[in-house]
């Protein structure tokens, strides 16, 4: 009976909303405790999975009953080597051998710069309403487009710069711009859109890396290195990896958090996110709106591109975009779709990267669990129901365009 | 109330999961706790405390290749002396350099960087950690005290495997084909055709090398190393072109090469297989009845020699040669097809491999490490 009732209060979402946008409404309504919570149990769940494949712990296990305490102190020490060496990894590991190697806390740095800004791409497009899947390929032309005045031209320090992150950023819109437009004018949905345009990007890029941008002296479809005077200065010197595109992207952090909470611009993409009709009613051109937001979009991507061969690659190849354009999508879930959120997710996806690599070095688990624990993330924030009910938080739903 | 119910729900679900947990254990629990022990017996007090690292590129451990013997050496190294070992897999070029330096981190004594791609990186993180050694596997072009080149002269083999395929041909063709035009491929290659040439001159014979020019250095490429039908392409247009033994240089499409003589021998043809790397009638059992001989590059014996010379504190930067004198490169048996191979030829391979030892047979590739 009192079942019924409640439901029955329950507000049914808008009856003209389309499964997308509801989706995307869904996934936006929950708050940061649902982000925390979903990187705990995704946490926990690796734990053990780390013990389980431990060889040590099944060893123990097989006398379960004649020395229960090995098994458990087998559990523990499999699971604190293992998440323990992820955290020295990504923060301050006293028990490496240099000082430069005992500050991992550079290493994040430096592995979430590109996550930040191919995070603010995904969480851009998302506030007005868009699935763009298509950073990996953004940030692959980007990278293009910056790689190719980067070694192809030689100009003077400080311009060459600017010009190469101009070129990124070029590069990147004009993959974005390619989805807004179908979208915008033929109603193609950004989603298959985007995802072709990835599989295009890597084909181009072999295609040049075969062709027009091989480095004469090898053999491998690989791109020269890029001038000097191209690259991110170096922020703590030749001994770390923390490069300028840090500031940049803290840069753009700022300013996508201005733009959508203080233009007018993001004013109108926030509305078209909330309800593209109601937005088309109250004068918005939401055409209009599709084209911009997804040229900004991947214009941001495109500089995660920038990030990565002016900042710590300084070679084109086939693989520049690593898996960066997907944690995106999952950097922009955990930051709730908010500038600053995005910011703070990267930070950690870095750490889990940086992290990642001292515990399969150090406590031999392999880096294949980082990216169980990633995905373990998505899950459990795809699915807010799914963590409401383990740890019973009442539905908050936010009504109408919101910060 | 709602969320009571699904509570309910919940409860019961983690109540299942740690029953079946249980059970498992019940199922699996029920053995003796071994007695404690005073560790492993192995090795001599150094080698405990010595830490020997290896760092793959892209391929991974398991690519029936360079990464994975090179890999087994140093487990093996591992087994034989007490060492302790730490491993990191790459799967882009920008794992590279953080996985290096989780390993001078670490504080590897010896870190394996396997393979020419690693170059860049690991003369950056050598050159930043001057005390930590390092031994790179297929490239001579780092000059550092503490970056040892590991480098195979795989011509002098093929030269061998040259030589049988030119005695072992009826049709007076023989065949190869690369992977890519690269030193490390087209090596074998020169020291096939010069062995096919080698055997022109000492019996009078006129074998031709179809797939190979070594003066031109130009030669059949299927400029891949991952489609295995590629491989099957080009072995079909040398057996087309009269060829009856080839020797594939492509790592996996050896594969296709293989299938492609199996289909080729069913319709009548008599064509045999020179596998190349490791000895095929072990890797590749499947093609135990067409395989002449192979090629093989013996990469973990250089590692466990390595890791040894150091833990004796005879480290040196000198590059390795792996060659036929040193036991780094060799022909491997004929297995199966033993009678293919005359005595005369097996004595003559006997003194043709005693020359190259002692410098009296010259073995010239432009692709040879250089000493």
């Amino acid at each position: 009976m009192s079942q019924q009732i409640e439901t029955a209060k329950t507000p049914s979402p808008p009856a003209k909303e389309s499964e997308g946008t509801h989706l995307v409404r869904e996934i936006m309504s929950g708050n940061a405790v649902i982000s925390v919570l979903a990187v705990v149990v995704a946490l926990v769940i690796g734990g053990i999975l780390i013990a389980v494949t431990d060889p040590r712990v099944s060893a123990a296990s097989g006398y379960f009953f004649a020395d229960p305490m090995a098994t458990l102190s087998a559990i523990w020490s499999s699971i604190s080597e293992a998440y323990g060496a992820l955290w020295r990894g990504a923060t301050y590991d006293p028990t490496a051998r240099t000082w430069q190697g005992q500050l991992g806390i550079f290493e994040t740095l430096t592995f979430a710069t590109p996550l930040i800004f191919s995070g603010l791409a995904v969480t851009l497009a998302f506030r007005a309403g868009l699935f763009n899947i298509g950073a990996q390929g953004q940030i692959i032309l980007g990278a293009t487009f910056a790689g190719a005045v980067g070694f192809g031209m030689h100009l003077p320090p400080v311009v060459h710069l600017l010009v190469v992150i101009l070129a990124g950023a070029l590069g990147g819109a004009i993959w974005g711009g390619i989805a807004g437009f179908l979208k915008a004018k033929t109603g193609a949905h950004e989603v298959i859109v985007t995802i072709m345009l990835n599989y295009i990007a890597i084909s181009l890029v072999l295609y040049l890396l075969k062709n027009q941008l091989k480095d004469p002296n090898s053999s491998n479809p690989i791109s020269p290195q890029m001038d000097a005077n191209a690259l991110f200065p170096l922020l703590l010197g030749p001994n770390f990896r923390v490069h300028a595109g840090l500031i940049l992207a803290i840069l753009a952090v700022i300013g996508v958090a201005w733009l959508l909470n203080r233009s007018t611009l993001g004013f109108e993409y926030r509305a078209i996110g909330a309800n593209p009709k109601a937005a088309r009613t109250a004068g918005m051109l939401v055409s209009r709106g599709y084209i911009t937001v997804m040229l900004i979009s991947g214009a941001l991507a495109g500089l995660a591109g920038v990030a990565q061969i002016a900042g710590t690659e300084k070679s084109l190849d086939s693989e520049i975009a690593g898996s960066i354009g997907f944690d995106a999508i999952t950097v922009a879930l955990l930051g709730r779709s908010k500038p600053w959120g995005t910011f703070f997710a990267a930070l950690l996806f870095g750490a889990f990267k940086a992290g990642g690599t001292s515990m399969a070095v150090n406590a031999d688990v392999s880096i294949d669990i980082v990216a169980v624990v990633q995905s373990l993330i998505v899950l459990f924030i795809a699915a807010p129901p799914l963590i409401r009910s383990i740890f019973r938080i009442k539905e908050s739903r936010r009504e109408g365009v919101s910060a | 109330m709602k969320n009571n119910i699904t509570g309910t729900f919940k409860r019961g679900a983690t109540v299942g999961t740690v029953t079946l947990g249980a059970m498992a254990l019940l199922l699996t629990g029920c053995g003796q706790a071994p007695a404690p022990s005073g560790g492993n017996a192995s090795g001599n007090a150094g080698a405990a405390d010595y830490l020997g690292c290896i760092v793959s590129d892209s391929g991974g451990f398991d690519d029936q290749s360079f990464n994975q013997s090179s890999y087994e050496g140093l487990k093996k190294t591992v087994a034989d002396t007490g060492i302790k070992m730490k491993e990191a897999q790459s799967t882009t070029k920008a794992d590279f350099e953080p996985n290096l330096n989780q390993m001078t981190n670490a504080g590897c004594n010896l870190t394996f960087t396997v393979g020419f791609l690693l170059a860049d990186a690991t003369k950056k993180v050598a050159t930043a950690d001057p005390k930590s050694h390092f031994a790179i596997i297929d490239d001579s072009s780092i000059d550092l005290p503490n970056v040892k080149p590991i480098v195979y002269d795989t011509a002098q083999a093929a030269f061998l495997a040259g030589y049988t395929a030119a005695s072992a041909s009826k049709t007076g063709k023989v065949g190869t084909f690369g992977g890519i035009n690269i030193p490390t491929v087209t090596v074998f290659m020169d020291g096939f055709a010069e062995g096919v040439a080698y055997y022109n001159e000492k019996n009078s014979k006129d074998v031709k090398v179809s797939g190979w020019d070594v003066a031109s250095q130009q030669g059949v490429f299927t400029n891949t190393f991952d489609i295995i039908q590629e491989g099957t392409k080009a072995t079909n247009n040398l057996i087309n072109d009269g060829a009856d033994v080839i020797m594939p240089v492509a790592g996996p499409l050896g594969k296709g090469a293989g299938d492609a003589i199996l289909a080729a021998n069913k319709n009548g043809k008599d064509v045999k297989l020179v596998w190349v790397d490791s000895d095929g009638y072990l890797t590749a059992p499947t093609y135990k009845s067409i395989l002449l001989t192979s090629v093989i590059k013996t990469m973990g014996d250089a590692v466990e020699s390595i890791v040894k010379d150091d833990l004796a504190g005879k480290y040196s930067a000198t590059p390795y040669i792996g060659t036929l004198a040193n036991g780094g490169v060799a022909l491997a048996p004929f297995h199966d097809l033993d009678s293919a191979v005359s005595a005369d030829t097996k004595t003559q391979l006997e003194t043709i491999k005693k020359g190259i030892i002692d410098g009296s047979i010259k073995v010239e590739s432009k692709s040879s490490p250089k000493k």
